[in-house]
Formats: structure tokens, C-alpha cells, sequence
């Protein structure tokens, strides 16, 4: 799992009046979306039903899910306040002060998005090989997750506007003081995004932390359904989790309060006089550099090794191209299909008002935070009980992709959709273009770089998605982290490195998109 | 009698609550311009937009060329209705080149008609052929109107709509651009209306004027009859300065601190209000010792270049009033000067 969504704010809408109501194929289209993303909870909610509340809560009330909570609670508490330690500071230290060579480090920091957490995972087993348990899983899970609040603070500091900065300075404020009355409130919401998003990703994480022996939820999950499949004990650890996520976005949109993006300043903004950083250069460069290596040395080094320790016999041509053959496969096919469904619900959420605009958005906040393992397991249970052709087919898996993967297509084309202004869809019209021809000609054509912005973060994902592939795959598929995921579980190490490399080169171009994406949110 | 190009009738459109347009008639005669100017929020642009089709109306009908393309029978898409139509920014495809923008429209016809036609259109808005392969984003705020226009025009559209076409131009282009446009309509003989905001655009611009106010017309004519007789004071104030003295009107005359001013419409005879415009009266410079009917004395003067603006207080009760005449020479400030009234006033109940 790398690289969600970096939220960004979307342009506001051109026209304040929507007046175009959707179609009846876009509202079918989308009704059908809005309703499956509700499948996960469903499934929940009627397994708990069908349980029964007295063995629901045996179930529910054993010690060994009183550890898993520990360990899952734990790992959040200590993991998003680390990060949002290191990605501010990193924020703050290439965005805002005199350091020679930020120009290299702010690219750098987006990085770690390109290896996948089960195989940063692999990388520190591989250097240090007793490493488990609560302290190894915060480790690295904050040099995997870190640049999702690097992200958003980095380009919330490019938009800040200099002038409040400049106001507390002559106020008498010294630059430390800026930075905690001043800096930090206007970075509250990017910090709170940022921290949503991991502690979210902490919660669905399956590989790095089965590999790290430390159980959380999802990794106690996926036990269970290997042992007692579509048992209710998994069932009802699934509930639990559920409820932990539900948690984590109660607890986001309390904090976050009704404040909104206000927009700051009118018109292009001054450049900010960095902050003279003097006698902490050294220490921020060294600090800067200590980071860069735990987060991208020990990984790119320990592949580099294995396939060293490997040589040439762990290039199984025929495996790896089959493989990766197949890993192409699939998430062109889910790419494709979950932008081109992102059209009609953006559509609905940009142009029309209303309760299924409304019910758009509700409904895919709540599904993109959602861990792939409880999808995966209502996807499995609800084929089993109604459709059981569906069960393991290449159909259901591509399905599930969609579900889990449709928010990062539909941030992408709603911002696009967002930026096309409604009076040159008007001027098509009036040139005698149907609304179809419209959408073709004009619409469409504006909208492709942002659509292929979604895809590709779509591509991505599904390339390195492990969980769900692993529950709903049919038999006989091999993808590249599935294969990686078997060496790396017999403890072939050397074997799995070569996968471990293409994932990690596949990663890279959404990595880049990203960072690309973070600017240009700073231009608007 | 000719049929004409528009006609609306008993047009009514509401958002939500808020009820946007009233009741609006107005018929345009082919190849004329009509100008439909109001302040922001009166409901023009809403106008257009049923007119070009973007919106639907709540009652009322509107005919294009003798068929209905909005009533209680429906409503006939937008590309289906031939409308010409010109946004505010002019709304060009980024994405497209000039020459592809203005090409948009016109379909059917053979790679070289078409370049032939986007020259002949680029020719006709005064731009080289050469623009053809620009980009929007390298054209001035001007140029993309003027190709915005070429765009409509490919279509030979029976009506030509313009929102607030120069309002996103600097002062000098403005009028340049205006007088440019409101040729190359008035040659390719195209009906237009326009909205606007700007009352000197609206009047120079046009051959009727509907001076719009939240959502009804006030009063629809050719420019000099709604400037020189409008029917309320809003209409009046809207179109330009105004002075307005209280007055009594005996058989077709008012009387006034200026003296007697001859009525163009014939009213009732009593106490009423006389509206002037600011250029109808010439204040001269007169001796102390001459006695005269409308004597004042100039209590401040404001230089605007070729104008000069004096505030004079009349003797007798009446309040200082406003004067605009050439700014050669004016009367220093504390000089009496004679007013004399040229032309006719009007007289509001």
C-alpha cells in the first residue's frame, strides 16, 4: 500500500448556481457506486446480526484482542506524532530557511512513497534480523509514512501568505515565536489531513508489520481468515477495526471544527525571506541527511544487496515477466475502469448540489479510510453467500480495486472537472455541439491531464496492493508483491529482491506525480 | 411588417426563492443592436442566458426567427437554437488554437474551406491570418474577444448575444474595440444584444436600449428617447446625471428657479418635478448690477479636461445644481452667471 490521495484543495467552482442536473445514466452510475462502497459496512454490521450480541461480545471481549488494541493503539499514538514531527520540521527546514541545497532535498522527502511498507519492511529485516514488535513497527512505519504530511505542509507553506509572518515579526515576535503562534496554527488543517492519512494507513497495513511479527488488527485478520475462513472471530475483529477507523475520523473532523481553507492573499504572493538558519545549518543538514539514509539508503541498499548475495540465478526471467505481465494486467484494467467511473461522481460532486452529490462525498470519505482487509472480507463473504460464480474471479479483484482505489482517481479528475470553467462547455454548445460532443471536445480533453494524474496513482496502488490481492486473487495469479510476499515469507530473501525492484521502479512515477501535483497546489 | 429576429414575451425566471426576472418583453428587428443595461444582480445576464438556452424559463416564451425555442412546450438545446454567443471573457478552448477555436463550429466542410473561412472571420475582426496558430493564452484581453466573436460569427447565427463584452478591457481598448465591433456587426448585418453595465456603451452603441432594474425593464427605446425623456427618475439617473428642480407646470410649461422651461410631453398643470440634464444649461458670467430671471453664483468648480463641472447656487430657494459645459474660460468661483436652459425638460409627477 503506497501514495494515496495528498488532499488537495480543489479549485472553487466557477459558477456558484449549478443549475445542470446530472442525467439519468451518470445518477444510475453513481448510485450504484455510492451503494457499493457501502458493502465493508454492511458486511459488519450484519455479521454482528447474525452472530448473535452474546457471542459478539465473547468474541469481542478476550485478551487476545485486548492486545491487539494495545498494539494497534500504540502504534498509532507514537507513529503520527513522530511523523508530524519529522514532516513538519522537513517541511519547515526545506520550505522556509537558507538551507543550501533545498532544491535537492524537497523532491528527496517524496521518495519513500516509491517503496512500499512490507518492502521497507524486508529492507530492515534484512539489516537488522531480530528486529519486531511495537518499536520495530513505529520505525518503519514512520519512514514509510512521514512524507504524507510532508506533503501537505510543504505546500501549505508555500502558501501562506509572508505578509501575516512579516506583521508578528514587527509585532515583536522572534522567529521561533513565528513559527508556534503563527506558522503552526495556519498549518493545523494539512496536519490534520496528514495525520488522518496515516493513522489510517497504520490501521490497513498488512505486510510490514506480519513481516515485523508485530500483530496488529489487520494482521490478526488475516491470520484468522487463513485458519477459520469467513469465520465470525474474523468477522468480529473486522467490526473492531472498523470501529477504530470510525474512531480516527470522528476524531479528525471534531479537531478540524468548521474552520475552512480560508484563501489567503489576493493575486501571486511575495516570495518569503527565508530564515537565516547561521549556526543550525550543520545540525538541520546533518539531521536532514541521517533521515534521507533510514528512509532511502537501507532500503535501496538492501535490495541492492540481496541481489548481490543473489547474482544471477534469482533472475527467474520467465517468473519475474510473468509476473509482472500480470501485475500490468490488472491494474491497467482497474485503472482505466476506476477513473472513467471517478467521471460521473465527480461530475455529480462538482456540477449538481443536492443530497447525492451529498451522499458522493459522505460515502467515499468513509470508504477510502477504510482498510482494504474489511473490503476484501465483505467482498469474499458476499460472494460466497450471492454470487458465487463472482468467488476468486479476475471480475471481483478488479471490483475491490476499484472500491479501495477510487478516491485517488476521483481527487485527481474532481480538481481537473473543477478547473474547467462552465462557460466553455456554454460556448461549445451555442457552436452547435451536443452535450456528449461537448463533453468529448472540450471537457474531456481539458480534464486528461488530471484524469491520467488519477490512473497512474490508481496503477500504482494496485501494483503494490497486497492485502486484498492476496484474500480475493484467483488461483493461480501471481503478481509481482504476491510473488515477493511468498519468497519473503519462506525467508528467501534473495529471491524476492528482484521483485522488490520492480515494485520499487514501478512506484516511481506516481512518486514523481505527486510531488509535481504539491507544487502546482502551491501555484494556485 | 418585417418579422423580427427575437421576440420575447411575458418572460419569468426564478432561482430557488429568488425571483430573478419579471415579465419581460422585448422584440428585436433584424439587423439591429439592442443594449440591455442594469447594474450588477438586475437579471440582464440571466436574460442571455435563456435567450442563448443555458437556462430555462419559468413562464414566457421566446421566438427566434419565428420558431419557439422556449415555452410551455419545452425548450430547444442550446446547440440546436443558432444563437451566437460571447461570454464575458470571450471563452476561449484553451486546449485549441485560434484558428482551431474559431474553426469549432463549423463542421461538415472540406480542411480547406475551413482554413479559407477562419482567414476570411480572422480578416473580418482585424486580425492577421498569421493569429491562426497562436495560442489563447498569447492573445491581449482584446484579441481574445475579437477571436471570440470570429468563433460565433462561423456560424452565421441569426442573433448575436454579447455578455459585457468589453468589460474585461482596459478603458483605452474599450472604446476602440466597441466602436470596431459595433461596425463589423452592423456590416455583416447581424441582429445583436448585448448587456452591459456601462449606460455610455449601452447608448453609443445601440438602436434600442432597455434599461433594466431587478429584474423588469423600466423603460425600452431608441438611446435619445430614454435619455432624453425617460420615464422615472431611476431610468434617468441610471442613464446619466440629472438635475431636478420642483416646479409648476401651467399649459405646457414649467416654472422653475431657472425660469420657464418648455415640456416635450404634455402633462397635468400643477406642482411637479422638472428633470435637465447637466448639459442643457449654459451658465454666462453676468455683472453684479444686471438684474435677470435665473441668476446664481458658482460656489466650487472641478476641472475634468475637455469638461468643466460648476456647482452654482441659484437665487431663491432652490439647492445648488450641478453644470457641465467646455472647459475654455469657466466663471472663476464667487462669479455670478446667468443659466439659461436649452432644449426641453421633463416633468416627473
Amino acid at each position: 500500500m503506497v501514495a494515496p490521495p495528498v488532499s488537495i484543495p480543489t479549485a472553487p467552482v466557477a459558477r456558484s448556481d449549478k443549475t445542470s442536473r446530472p442525467g439519468p445514466l451518470v445518477t444510475a452510475t453513481v448510485a450504484i457506486l455510492v451503494g457499493a462502497t457501502l458493502i465493508p459496512l454492511g458486511y459488519v454490521a450484519s455479521a454482528t446480526v447474525s452472530i448473535g450480541w452474546t457471542k459478539a461480545y465473547e468474541l469481542v471481549v478476550r485478551p487476545r484482542v485486548g492486545e491487539l488494541l494495545f498494539n494497534t493503539v500504540a502504534l498509532v499514538a507514537v507513529t503520527v506524532p513522530l511523523c508530524v514531527v519529522i514532516g513538519v520540521g522537513v517541511a519547515w527546514l526545506v520550505e522556509r530557511t537558507d538551507l543550501p541545497g533545498r532544491a535537492f532535498w524537497r523532491p528527496l522527502f517524496v521518495a519513500p512513497l516509491a517503496v512500499p511498507a512490507f518492502v521497507n519492511s524486508y529492507a530492515w529485516v534484512g539489516v537488522i534480523p531480530s528486529l519486531h514488535g511495537l518499536w520495530a513497527g513505529v520505525l518503519v512505519a514512520s519512514l514509510s509514512y512521514f512524507p504524507f504530511m510532508y506533503l501537505p505542509v510543504a505546500a501549505t507553506l508555500r502558501r501562506l501568505d509572508p505578509a501575516v509572518e512579516e506583521s508578528a515579526r514587527a509585532l515583536g515576535s522572534d522567529s521561533t515565536a513565528v513559527f508556534f503562534r503563527v506558522v503552526l496554527p495556519q498549518l493545523r488543517l494539512a496536519i490534520l489531513g496528514g495525520g488522518l492519512l496515516i493513522g489510517v494507513h497504520l490501521l490497513a497495513e498488512f505486510g510490514a508489520f506480519a513481516m515485523l511479527r508485530f500483530d496488529t488488527f489487520t494482521v490478526a485478520i488475516f491470520q484468522q481468515f487463513q485458519v477459520t475462513f469467513d469465520g465470525a472471530a474474523g468477522s468480529m475483529l473486522a467490526g473492531v477495526l472498523v470501529l477504530l477507523c470510525l474512531v480516527l475520523l470522528v476524531a479528525e473532523a471534531t479537531a478540524r471544527g468548521s474552520t475552512r481553507f480560508a484563501r489567503i492573499g489576493a493575486g501571486a504572493p511575495r516570495a518569503t525571506t527565508p530564515v537565516r538558519l547561521g549556526r543550525n545549518t550543520i545540525p538541520a543538514q546533518t539531521g536532514l541527511f541521517a533521515l534521507a539514509v533510514l528512509a532511502l539508503s537501507v532500503p535501496v541498499w538492501t535490495i541492492l544487496r540481496w541481489l548481490w548475495i543473489g547474482g544471477a540465478e534469482v533472475w527467474v526471467l520467465g517468473d519475474i515477466g510473468a509476473a509482472l505481465g500480470q501485475t500490468i494486467g490488472l491494474a491497467t484494467v482497474a485503472a482505466v475502469l476506476t477513473t472513467m467511473l471517478a467521471f460521473p461522481v465527480a461530475w455529480v460532486a462538482v456540477r449538481s448540489s443536492g443530497v447525492l452529490a451529498r451522499a458522493v462525498e459522505g460515502a467515499n470519505y468513509v470508504t477510502s479510510s477504510l482498510p482494504g482487509i474489511v473490503t476484501a472480507l465483505a467482498l469474499v463473504t458476499v460472494t460466497i453467500h450471492i454470487a458465487r460464480p463472482l468467488y476468486q474471479s479476475v471480475a471481483l479483484i478488479v471490483f475491490a480495486y476499484v472500491l479501495l482505489f477510487m478516491p485517488r482517481a476521483l481527487v485527481n479528475v474532481r480538481a481537473g472537472l473543477a478547473q474547467v470553467p462552465p462557460s466553455l462547455e456554454e460556448a461549445s454548445r451555442s457552436l452547435g455541439s451536443s452535450p456528449t460532443s461537448t463533453f468529448l471536445r472540450v471537457t474531456l480533453r481539458l480534464t486528461a491531464p488530471a484524469a491520467a494524474a488519477g490512473a497512474s496513482l490508481v496503477f500504482v496502488a494496485v501494483a503494490t496492493e497486497l492485502t486484498a490481492t492476496l484474500l480475493l486473487a484467483p488461483t493461480g495469479t501471481r503478481t509481482l508483491s504476491m510473488r515477493f510476499w511468498s519468497f519473503s515469507s519462506e525467508l528467501d530473501y534473495a529471491a524476492a529482491a528482484p521483485y522488490a525492484l520492480v515494485l520499487v521502479v514501478l512506484a516511481i512515477p506516481v512518486t514523481l506525480v505527486l510531488f509535481r501535483q504539491s507544487t502546482k497546489a502551491a501555484a494556485l | 411588417m418585417t418579422t423580427n429576429i427575437l421576440e420575447v414575451k411575458g418572460l419569468a425566471k426564478s432561482f430557488h426563492t429568488n425571483t430573478v426576472l419579471h415579465d419581460i418583453d422585448l422584440d428585436l428587428q433584424p439587423g439591429t443592436t439592442t443594449a440591455v443595461v442594469g447594474s450588477s444582480g438586475c437579471g440582464k445576464t440571466t436574460l442571455l442566458r435563456l435567450i442563448a438556452g443555458f437556462e430555462t424559463p419559468d413562464a414566457g416564451t421566446i421566438t427566434l426567427a419565428g420558431r419557439q425555442v422556449a415555452g410551455p412546450e419545452g425548450a430547444v438545446p442550446p446547440h440546436r437554437r443558432g444563437v451566437g454567443y460571447v461570454a464575458q471573457d470571450g471563452a476561449l478552448f484553451p486546449h485549441l488554437t485560434v484558428g482551431q477555436n474559431i474553426a469549432y463550429g463549423l463542421r461538415g466542410t472540406s480542411r480547406g474551406e475551413v482554413h479559407a473561412r477562419v482567414g476570411e472571420l480572422l480578416e473580418t475582426v482585424s486580425l492577421d491570418a498569421s493569429y491562426a496558430s497562436r495560442r489563447p493564452h498569447q492573445l491581449s484581453g482584446g484579441q481574445q474577444q475579437r477571436v471570440a466573436l470570429a468563433r460565433a460569427l462561423a456560424r452565421h447565427p441569426a442573433l448575436m448575444l454579447l455578455d459585457e463584452p468589453f468589460s474585461a478591457l482596459d478603458t483605452g481598448l474599450r472604446a476602440s474595440t466597441r466602436k470596431a465591433v459595433a461596425k463589423l456587426l452592423a456590416d455583416a448585418g447581424v441582429t445583436t444584444l448585448l448587456v452591459t453595465h456601462d449606460q455610455e456603451e449601452a447608448l453609443s452603441i445601440a438602436d434600442q436600449v432597455a434599461v433594466m432594474r431587478d429584474g423588469r425593464f423600466t423603460q425600452v427605446g431608441t438611446p435619445e428617447h430614454v435619455y432624453r425623456l425617460p420615464k422615472d427618475r431611476f431610468t434617468a439617473e441610471f442613464l446619466g446625471d440629472c438635475i431636478s428642480l420642483p416646479c409648476t407646470v401651467s399649459s405646457g410649461v414649467a416654472d422653475c428657479a431657472l425660469g420657464r422651461v418648455p415640456v416635450e410631453t404634455p402633462v397635468a398643470d400643477g406642482p411637479a418635478t422638472l428633470l435637465l440634464r447637466p448639459e442643457q444649461i449654459v451658465a454666462t458670467v453676468v455683472s453684479d448690477s444686471e438684474r435677470l430671471d435665473g441668476v446664481g453664483t458658482v460656489i466650487a468648480t472641478e476641472f475634468l479636461g475637455h469638461d468643466v463641472l460648476l456647482t452654482i447656487d441659484p437665487d431663491g430657494d432652490a439647492g445648488p445644481l450641478t453644470v457641465r459645459q467646455h472647459s475654455l474660460n469657466p466663471p472663476p468661483i464667487d462669479a455670478k452667471v446667468h443659466l439659461e436652459v436649452v432644449g426641453y425638460g421633463v416633468v416627473l409627477a
